[in-house]
Order: C-alpha cells, then structure tokens, then sequence
C-alpha cells in the first residue's frame, strides 16, 4: 500500500553536501505493523516525515496506494489516508483539546466519542476535553493527546514517530496494545525499544541513511546489536 | 431598532445567550433604552453624558448590559460611564460598542469608564468591540478604564476587539488595595491599515495585591498594533503581563514593557513574543488535514477567541 523507489536525502552543512538517506527502497503492506529502528543520525525520522510530506525528498518517489504521492502536500497526503504522530507533540495557543479531536475526525464529536478517543490512551475526557493543549499539559499527557489525534482519524496508514518518548506513568503495554488493536491498518513506528520491536511483523534497519536489513525482529535483532554496539533500549527506557 | 441594530447588538452583547437583567442600550449618542432592577439602579449622568450604575451591597450573580450602536457617520460620541459596586456583590457587565459606517465620515465613540469596587465585590467585565459597513469613514474608538479595586475585590475583564476598527486608543489605569486581585484578558486583531493602541497602568498598593495581564494580538496587513504596559508594586505584591502577538503580511506589532517594583516584596514578571505563527503548529494541523490558509485561521481563532 506505500511504495518508497530510490529515495535521497541530502543536505547543505558545512559548504558541502551530506547525505541523510542514500537510495532507499521500502514496499510496506497493509495490515502490518513496521518498526524502523537503528542508531541515532541513521535518517529514521527524516525518513517518514518525508513520506508525510514535512521534508522534501531529494530524489525518489513515494506512491501511496498506487497513485504518486511525492510531490503532493502535507495535506494533501493526510487527505488521502495518512496520519503522523510527532515525536515531540506540537502545542497550541488557544486550541483545546476538544478543537484537535474535532478536527483529526472531521467532525463535531459529542461528549462520548471525545471519551472513546481518550480512553484509549488512558485519559479521562472530562479532565481533558475543555483543556488548552498547551505546555501547561505535561509531556507525558501530550504524547498521549498525540496519539489520541492519530487514532481519532482512523486512516488506513499510520506513522507513529518514537510514541514511546515521555509515556513513562503509562504502562508499555497499554501503547503496544493500541498498535495490536489497530487491525486492517498499516503502521509505521519509529522505535528503539524493545516491547514495540517485538510487535513488529517486520523490522527495518537503517544505519548511515541505509537499510541494512528487514525481517522479524529475531532475524534482524543481531544486525541491530552490530549497528547499535548493543545499546538497544530495554522497555523502562535505559540504555 | 432595525436589522443593523440588532446584528451589532448581538455581536457585541451575545444578548440572545444571557438572561437580560438591568440595562441601558446607547444608540448614535442618546441613550433609547434603559432598565433598573431592585439590585443594580442606572441613574443619567445629570452635568454630562453617561450613566451611574449602583450595585447595592450583597447582590449575587447578576447581570447588567451596556451596549453602544452608533450607524451614522460624523458622530463623535462622548460617555461617562461610573460602576459603584457595593460589598460582598457579584455581578456580570457586559459593554462594548459596535459601529456601522456606511458613509465618508468618521464615526467616532470615546467610553469613559470607572470601575469602585468595594470590600470582597467581584466582578466580570466582558467589553466587545466592532466596526464593519463599508464607507470610507474611518470606525475609531478610544475607550479609557479607570479601576479602584478595595480590599480583596476581585475584577476580570475580557476585551474583544475583532477586526473592522479603524482605530482605537485602549488606556487602563487600575490601583489595587489589599488582596485585591485583577486580571485582564485582551484579544486584537486588526487589518488592512488598522491601528490599535492599548496602555495599562497598574499600581499594586495593597499588601497581596495582584494583577495578571494577558494580550493576544494578531495583526494581519498593513496594521499596527502597540502595547505599552506599566505595573507598580509598592508593597508585598505580584504582577504578571504576558504579551503574546502574531505577525502576518506585513503588519508590525511594538511591545513596550515597564515594571517597577518600588518595595522590595514586589514581584513583577513581563513576558513577550512577536513572531509570525509557528511552523510547527501549521504542519500540524495540515498533518490532521487541513489545508494551509484553513490552518492559518484555526490557529488565529483558537488564539483570539480560545
């Protein structure tokens, strides 16, 4: 259902060109979880913020059920089914939490749904709903709002970029068990840890702006140990 | 009253929302409408224009309204409006003034008001302005707050201004007693060659005094927009001013902040930002599917209206 063909990314640092991604080809299916993980620097992130449409790819294209995505914008994209979890959760002035949910769902949602939305990340909407989603929120609360945003759109591919980051009073498996549930959709998960590679129907390795291998999690969990010197994080998040 | 004037009626008062209790309607300089209660007596200024509002002692949860309509041009409207609000009293103002120019001439409303807030009062003031009609006259106001607040009195004012002013000149001087307390939300958006002006004055007299300022600003255009606040702690006090704007075409947006703490107990915080609306929050939002200018006016409602 996403098709990545020969993707670059570069840059200019320094007077000189540096290259984030270097040739990259991915077909993702639907249904299945995918975890992109590898050592920090190896491109995961840029990788699918430019499947989102928020960086520009060098060279390459992307085509999203088919039809050629790569030059079309955020929206445009988002339009068409795709939905991305920032890693670190974007905070408004003056937007409740309530506006966000509405508008992730295109819809006017009544008190119970804005309660299904939450509850599936172990928020109470009547705590949350009238609040600003501002930095008055904790981090762990707005990561947990930005995965509510993600759900709320029910769209055929997710992205979810290291969603595990600041969910530390919420267990490890409440998040895996929402991508568990996330049946008939594919998801894409930035991660390092452990419990999510573990749900994987397939992990992709990059280093160096390359893939290095995919496969389960047991075939590539070897290569990630080479590539990460063994700093694989365990599911309380040490190193 | 006509369509015009009931359209700005409703945009400035929210009328049809709210139980209507006291009121006086002022309408192109002449008041046209006015009710007392038993609770809130509204007596005409006799030597000027205006009103004395006296809330008695012990009133709780009412409501008065004081609406101006001005719809013809080369009006200069000039009122005095004074609030006397008795102890222990609780009490919802709604004011604001909407103007409809549909000529070449300048309209023109200049709102005096003082607030006398007495022991343990509280009170919402909730004041909208707008200016629309397509003349070529400007919609110009000046409204100017004068507040008195006694012992631990609390005041909240909600100032709306949404765009179709020409030009307003907003100057507030509050003194404070002991443990009152004031907060002051402000919302701004102007356009095209608008011009807003807003200056506070807050002296913190009282021990435990405390004032929280917060303007939001959106300034689209041409438009200018300033912001001038001065908090004076002279006692065991706080006070904080946050002054928040967002920068779109080419408008500019001017903060000028002055605190003086002249007891050493004050404690006195001014915080601004000026900058165009943030990357992020718009890659958000298109991320969620909207599109960039349906992005740009969610996040100026939310911020102006949220």
């Amino acid at each position: 259902m996403l098709k990545i063909e020969n993707l670059s990314y570069n840059i200019f640092e320094d007077e000189k060109d540096r290259e984030i991604l270097n040739d990259i080809s991915l077909n993702f299916e639907k249904g299945k979880i995918y975890v992109i993980t590898g050592p920090n620097g190896s491109g995961k992130s840029t990788l699918v913020k430019i499947v989102m449409g928020i960086k520009k790819q060098t060279s390459g294209k992307i085509f999203f059920n088919g039809k050629d995505i790569s030059n079309l914008s955020i929206n445009e994209r988002a339009n068409l089914g795709i939905s991305y979890a920032f890693q670190q959760p974007v905070t408004f002035k003056g937007l409740k939490v309530r506006d966000l949910l509405d508008i992730a769902s295109h819809k006017k949602n009544d008190f119970n749904t804005l309660c299904d939305y939450l509850a599936q990340v172990g928020l109470c909407a009547k705590e949350y709903i009238n609040r600003p989603l501002d930095d008055k929120l904790s981090g762990g609360e707005l990561k947990r709002i930005e995965l509510a945003l993600t759900l709320a759109r029910k769209t055929p591919l997710n992205i979810f970029d290291e969603p595990e980051a600041g969910i530390d009073l919420w267990s490890f498996d409440n998040l895996t068990n929402i991508f568990k549930n996330l049946k008939n959709t594919t998801n894409i998960i930035v991660s390092h840890q452990t419990k999510i590679l573990e749900i994987a129907d397939y992990v992709i390795l990059l280093k160096n702006g390359k893939v290095v291998k995919i496969g389960s999690y047991s075939e590539v969990k070897p290569f990630i140990e080479n590539a990460t010197c063994g700093k694989l994080r365990s599911q309380n998040g040490q190193d | 009253m006509d369509k015009i004037d009931k359209d700005l009626l409703e945009k400035i008062t929210d009328l049809h929302k709210i139980e209507l209790g006291a009121f006086n309607i002022r309408k192109n300089g002449q008041a046209i409408d006015k009710k007392s209660t038993k609770e809130i007596e509204i007596v005409p200024k006799k030597d000027k224009s205006g009103i004395d509002v006296f809330v008695k002692p012990n009133v709780k949860n009412k409501a008065l309204h004081i609406p101006v309509i001005i719809t013809m041009g080369g009006l200069n409207d000039l009122v005095y409006n004074d609030f006397y609000v008795g102890e222990n009293s609780s009490i919802t103002i709604v004011a604001g003034c909407g103007i409809h120019n549909s000529t070449s001439e300048n309209s023109v409303h200049n709102g005096i008001h003082s607030f006398h807030l007495e022991k343990n009062s509280q009170v919402k003031y909730i004041e909208r302005h707008i200016g629309v009609g397509n003349g070529s006259g400007g919609k110009i106001l000046n409204p100017v707050t004068k507040i008195y607040q006694k012992e631990n009195s609390s005041l909240h004012i909600e100032t709306l201004q949404i765009g179709g002013v020409t030009s307003s000149i907003r100057k507030t001087f509050a003194r404070l007693g002991e443990n009152a307390k004031l907060e002051v939300q402000e919302n701004i958006l102007t356009t095209d060659e608008e011009k807003a002006e807003t200056e506070f004055k807050v002296v913190l007299k009282g021990k435990k005094s405390s004032v929280e300022v917060v303007s939001h600003s959106v300034a689209r255009n041409n438009s200018f927009q300033k912001f001038k606040s001065n908090l004076v702690g002279e006692n065991d006090c706080f006070g904080h001013v946050e002054c928040d704007g967002i920068l779109l075409d080419n408008a500019r947006i001017v903060s000028v902040p002055m605190i003086d703490a002249k007891d050493n107990n004050s404690s006195l915080v001014h915080e601004a930002a000026i900058g165009k609306i943030a990357g992020d929050e718009l890659v958000k939002l298109m991320s969620l599917g909207l599109s960039q200018e349906e992005a740009e006016n969610t996040i100026i409602k939310g911020f102006l209206m949220g």
